[in-house]
């Protein structure tokens, strides 16, 4: 009759099998796996249950080391822990450990089921039942087994005991409530003469602790007492943790532990204790020197271990120091900087982070010449990693590191010609941030922003073009500052512009548009004088330009190199080298002006005609509408200085409608942009008359209008399509010329900035590919560079801060708030408060507000909602609210029966609390200096039925120690 | 929470043992230990144990062809994390004899009681490996 289920029993594949069968299937795995769950399915459907267990082990097997789902088999999980067979029950338990979550919908089933095996005489049922409740514990299950959980914490069995203890953390996380019930047997178990349990008590203690450590205070002696005593050091780390939380919250205990902490640290030969004892003396015992000194003698040792782990640690340890105790790093950078050519990547940027933690206004610009060498060097990975870490420490809180600003421009430019540099978007947002805040700095800017743009190279790599992006903006913004804004235009329409993403070719053609105009501005004013000083008879020709006034919005260059200008003919770009940036300002547009004769003018404008001619048929509408502006502004030019040229006297160029424009054009250019703060639309005051939250439903009607056509806008397509076509015939047309063109330009371009190209000139033409910014010379060593790096350091920490700048910073524009990011709120405080509540009425009583604690603990179980909408909770409310609130008590009448029962019990055990705490309310002054009755304190406290107002007045920990 | 979960990946990248102290679901589990196996099993013996991963930390150590990984909290002990897996493996070489990858296949079940003695919730309650294995060893014999 049974014959399906008899045949899938006596057939069925065991775990075994099936492994050894996924062994032997190197290929088909999948398949395999696939056939496996089909039996699977079929097999634990069976009302036998050994082979139903068996199917559900198979699953479980594959669900854990081949990801295959389980979930649908939830409910047969159950039916295999409900067996009297313990292996059934096993594989039961195994597979709802693996697969039950908060939202699997059976999970409640198994509440009865846990609630049997927990009482069971089997210890090793109770333990498979404690296992599972800690893992998969809902709220649920926490709050029905509490009772249960709490009978087996006092097990005459060391085995079910800890677990006992173990699952304690996974309930009161869960259920806060079950405090009240467990706590107390929780704090005596730190007492227990079984190691087995205080290690585990510890570790729950530990791990409360992290949450909320200022609850834990008040069991401070206890803690002390296993630090001093304890030989397990597993169990020492866990006090230490616990007390590197306590700690900083209580002085007199950080005093009271210092002297046992140090104590482990020069005995133990245990690494992992002395790892530690050196956080907790780094990260809460910062105060104590002797300690301190102690833990970086020890981190010294890490540091020259062999053991690369023990590096590893000690340069983490060292940026726990960094923080407060720099002097530790300090003493021990030659290590960390020779760290910095480890092979294990995870030690260099460890030793990365070190030598930016190291780094101060006065070695700033050493150590960063040296980290871009090292850079250079580094595989791609590790040089962004120092770039990005150098980019990130010089601009913290604006900049504040940064005395010259010159050279971190300079190093800014410098960072693109790293090969591997990808850290563009950084740098764009530096150098326009700079570019606004700083103004003394910006002739470098435009320096800088000129050597990006004119290196054909540099636009080869795309993670450097939104950088050029920046450069493009900066110098058409500041073009002012330019030696050579001619130069600047070909550098902005070369060829290899083309490989530009298609917004930044329009922040080019932007800036193409501000530089011409200030060219033609400049030049219109230079021919007007021209004009006015011939009529003025000034003889000598050659010195007009440097004698003239300039133009009141015309400031500075640098003047000193008028002479220099005059005497020898030099190249702009030689003249720009020997431009040592001083910025000296009684500076003039005067060299840009010299520069531009009526030929070179004309010149410039074909040339741009030529270059923007083809994208005034770009797709990109930004491009084509920005190119078509300059274009036309050309045109419209180009006649009038023609006539401008040859009516050379007496012209009032002011008639003229170009120069008129010029002069428009411009003085909108020259408007400053500033920096402008996060919060300035917010003080904005609202005109009167405007309401901003009015409803806007009826604009919809109209809004309706307006959508009509657009959606229907193919119709309106189909024209401008036909005219994009004509477009793209037409520039297929061009396409030869055009290619020729660009040829003919690169080739100019070339000759022009012959510095930028290979000298090999055939390969040049035909490929587009230009040799990397900056080739790796590698003619020193990483070995020089370490060297380098440890006499600097030591040259600029002996020196400390004695850098007498030969100048003053420059102002930095900050705003007000604005460049403050807002702190971003408030903590969320979760539903651990509602835990640390509880258990701070528990152990202080004075903390939660008296009068609660008179509630009998059934009274007040605070509905799981409630609980966990409570943000902040104070306990005082939650009580509250639960009274106004549901009726636990109706909810759960077991509960409300066990607690008393339990409480019950606690009152006759503890009978003579009572009598303490009564003593106590005499004593004050005595108790506060005896701890063991402190200790009954603690006893005495969860008794509900006690008012416990009666020492709330304490307050504070007292001297527990003592 | 401590330790966040404990894998143990042979050379070729394949899960032998899994046991998560936080739910996962299956495709977050497949993401996680690719993650992990491809940063770890990269690593040279010339290199330390430790990897930072997401928030967490990964002490990994390599035993024959298998690695042990445990994800742990940032202020975990990376010390006595190492020292934990090492105990880990002691206990399974006293109770399997000299234990490989096969055994941990083939006693899937039996390791992870193992695992189950010596963390609870995700802390480390028992390192002794007598009592540790004595609960392991009577279930054994009596059922």
């Amino acid at each position: 009759m049974a014959s399906p289920s008899l045949m899938d029993h006596l057939f069925q594949r065991t775990l075994d099998d099936v492994i050894k069968g996924l062994r032997h299937q190197q290929t088909l795995e999948s398949a395999f796996i696939a056939k496996v769950v089909e039996d699977v399915r079929r097999e634990i459907k069976s009302t036998e249950l050994p082979t139903k267990s068996i199917a559900l082990q198979k699953l479980t097997y594959l669900n854990s080391i081949h990801f295959v789902d389980m979930t649908w088999a939830a409910f047969h999980a159950i039916e295999c822990i409900s067996s009297p067979n313990f292996a059934h029950k096993k594989i039961g338990y195994l597979a709802i450990s693996q697969s039950f979550h908060e939202s699997t919908p059976v999970i409640l089933l198994i509440t009865n089921q846990l609630r049997k095996d927990l009482k069971s005489s089997n210890e090793f049922e109770v333990s498979l039942a404690l296992e599972c409740l800690s893992t998969i514990g809902t709220v649920d299950l926490c709050r029905d087994l509490t009772p249960e959980v709490f009978t087996l914490m006092s097990s005459s069995k060391v085995f079910v005991g800890k677990k006992a203890v173990g699952v304690v953390l996974r309930v009161f996380g869960k259920y806060p409530d079950a405090v009240r019930v467990c706590f107390k047997r929780l704090v005596e178990s730190l007492e227990s003469s079984d190691p087995q349990i205080v290690s585990a008590v510890v570790g729950v203690f530990c791990e409360l602790a992290s949450k909320d450590p200022k609850s834990y205070l008040p069991l401070a002696p206890e803690f002390y007492k296993i630090l001093v005593d304890s030989r397990n050091n597993w169990v020492v780390i866990k006090v230490l943790k616990i007390f590197s939380r306590l700690a900083p919250l209580e002085p007199r205990l950080a005093k009271r532990i210092v002297e046992p902490i140090c104590d482990h640290l020069r005995r133990s030969g245990a690494k992992s204790l002395m790892l530690e004892c050196i956080m907790t003396v780094l990260n809460s015992l910062t105060e104590y020197e002797s300690a301190v000194k102690l833990a970086a003698s020890k981190i010294h040792e890490f540091l020259v271990d062999d053991d690369l782990n023990l590096k590893y640690l000690g340069l983490h340890a060292l940026s726990i120091a960094a923080t407060k105790q720099l002097w530790v790093v300090l003493e021990n950078k030659e290590v960390v900087i020779k760290s910095l050519s480890d092979i294990d990547p995870n030690v260099k940027i460890a030793s990365l982070r070190l030598v930016m933690a190291m780094v101060s206004e006065s070695n700033v610009a050493e150590i960063c010449r040296v980290l871009i060498n090292y850079a250079l060097k580094s595989d791609p990975m590790f040089c962004n990693e120092i770039l990005g870490s150098i980019l990130s420490t010089c601009c913290r809180n604006v900049y504040e590191m940064i005395v010259d600003f010159e050279w971190y421009v300079s190093l800014l430019g410098e960072m693109a010609r790293v090969p591997h540099c990808q850290r563009g978007g950084e740098i764009e947002n530096q150098l326009i941030d700079i570019g606004m805040r700083v103004k003394d700095v910006r002739p470098e800017l435009v320096r800088v922003g000129r050597d990006l743009l004119i290196d054909p190279a540099l636009l080869g790599n795309p993670y450097l073009h939104r950088m050029l992006c920046a450069a493009a903006w900066i110098c058409g913004e500041y073009v002012e500052f330019s030696k050579n804004p001619i130069e600047l235009i070909e550098s902005l329409i070369q060829p290899r512009s083309v490989l530009l993403p298609s917004p930044i070719r329009a922040v080019y053609l932007q800036s193409v548009f501000k530089v011409l105009v200030y060219c033609l501005h400049s030049y219109l004013i230079q021919s007007q004088n021209v004009t006015c000083d011939l009529s003025l008879k000034v003889p000598d020709v050659s010195s007009i330009g440097v004698e003239t006034s300039v133009s009141a919005s015309l400031k500075a260059t640098v003047d000193c190199e008028q002479d220099n200008l005059r005497n020898s003919n030099q190249s702009y770009e030689d003249l720009s080298i020997l431009d040592d940036g001083e910025g000296d300002s009684s500076v003039s547009a005067l060299l840009g002006e010299k520069s531009l004769t009526h030929e070179s003018v004309i010149n410039l404008l074909n040339l741009i005609e030529s270059a923007l001619g083809p994208l005034s048929g770009s797709f990109d509408v930004e491009i084509k509408e920005r190119a078509r502006n300059v274009l036309g502004f050309v045109d419209l030019t180009k006649q009038e200085l023609g006539d401008l040229h040859i009516r050379k006297p007496n012209v009032n160029r002011k008639e003229l409608t170009a120069s008129a424009i010029v002069e428009l054009v411009h003085e909108a250019f020259s408007k400053e942009l500033g920096p402008i703060s996060v919060s300035s639309q917010e003080r904005v005051p609202v005109p009167v008359g405007l309401i901003l939250n009015e409803n806007l439903a009826e604009l919809d009607e109209i809004c309706g209008d307006v959508q009509l056509p657009s959606t229907s806008s193919s119709s309106l397509v189909s024209p401008y399509l036909g005219e994009t076509a004509g477009f793209s015939t037409l520039q297929s047309k061009q396409d030869p010329e055009l290619s020729n063109e660009a040829a003919s330009l690169l080739a100019e371009h070339r000759k022009r900035h012959g510095l930028y190209y290979l000298s090999s000139e055939k390969k040049e033409v035909q490929t587009c590919d230009y040799p990397p910014a900056n080739d790796l010379n590698s003619s020193t060593n990483a070995n020089d560079d370490t060297q380098d790096l440890v006499k600097l350091t030591d040259q600029s920490f002996v020196l400390k801060r004695k850098p007498n700048h030969a100048k003053p910073r420059p102002v930095v524009v900050k705003l007000d708030e604005g460049d403050v990011v807002p702190l971003s709120g408030k903590k969320v405080e979760s539903e651990d408060d509602f835990l640390s509540g509880a258990v701070r009425e528990i152990l202080l009583g004075s903390e939660a507000i008296p009068a609660t604690s008179t509630i009998k603990p059934s009274d007040k179980l605070p509905s799981r909602k409630k609980g966990k909408e409570k943000v902040n909770v104070n306990l005082h409310e939650s009580k509250e609210n639960s009274a106004e609130g549901e009726k636990p008590d109706d909810e759960n009448p077991s509960l409300k029966r066990r607690n008393h029962r339990s409480h019950g019990k606690e009152r006759s055990r503890k009978s003579s609390g009572k009598k303490n705490a009564d003593e106590k309310q005499g004593n004050e002054d005595k108790e506060k200096k005896k701890s063991r009755h402190h200790h009954s304190r603690h006893k005495a406290q969860p008794r509900a039925d006690m008012p416990l107002n009666v020492d709330a007045q304490t307050g504070i920990i007292p001297d527990f120690l003592l | 929470m401590g330790i966040r979960f404990v894998l143990m990946v042979n050379k070729q990248g394949q899960t032998r043992l899994a046991q998560y102290y936080e739910w996962l679901t299956l495709e977050e589990r497949r993401a996680l230990e690719g993650e992990i196996v491809r940063k770890c099993l990269a690593r040279t013996d010339q290199q330390c144990s430790f990897v930072e991963h997401r928030n967490y930390k990964i002490v990994y150590r390599r035993y024959a062809s298998l690695f042990f990984l445990v994800g742990v909290d940032n202020e975990e002990n990376e010390l006595a994390i190492l020292e934990f897996i090492h105990l880990l493996v002691e206990t399974m070489d006293r109770h399997f004899g000299n234990v490989c990858e096969l055994d941990i296949m083939f006693h899937l079940e039996k390791a992870h009681f193992m695992l189950e003695e010596m963390v609870m919730n995700g802390c480390i309650v028992e390192t002794s490996k007598s009592n540790i294995l004595s609960p392991v060893q009577l279930m054994e014999k009596s059922y």
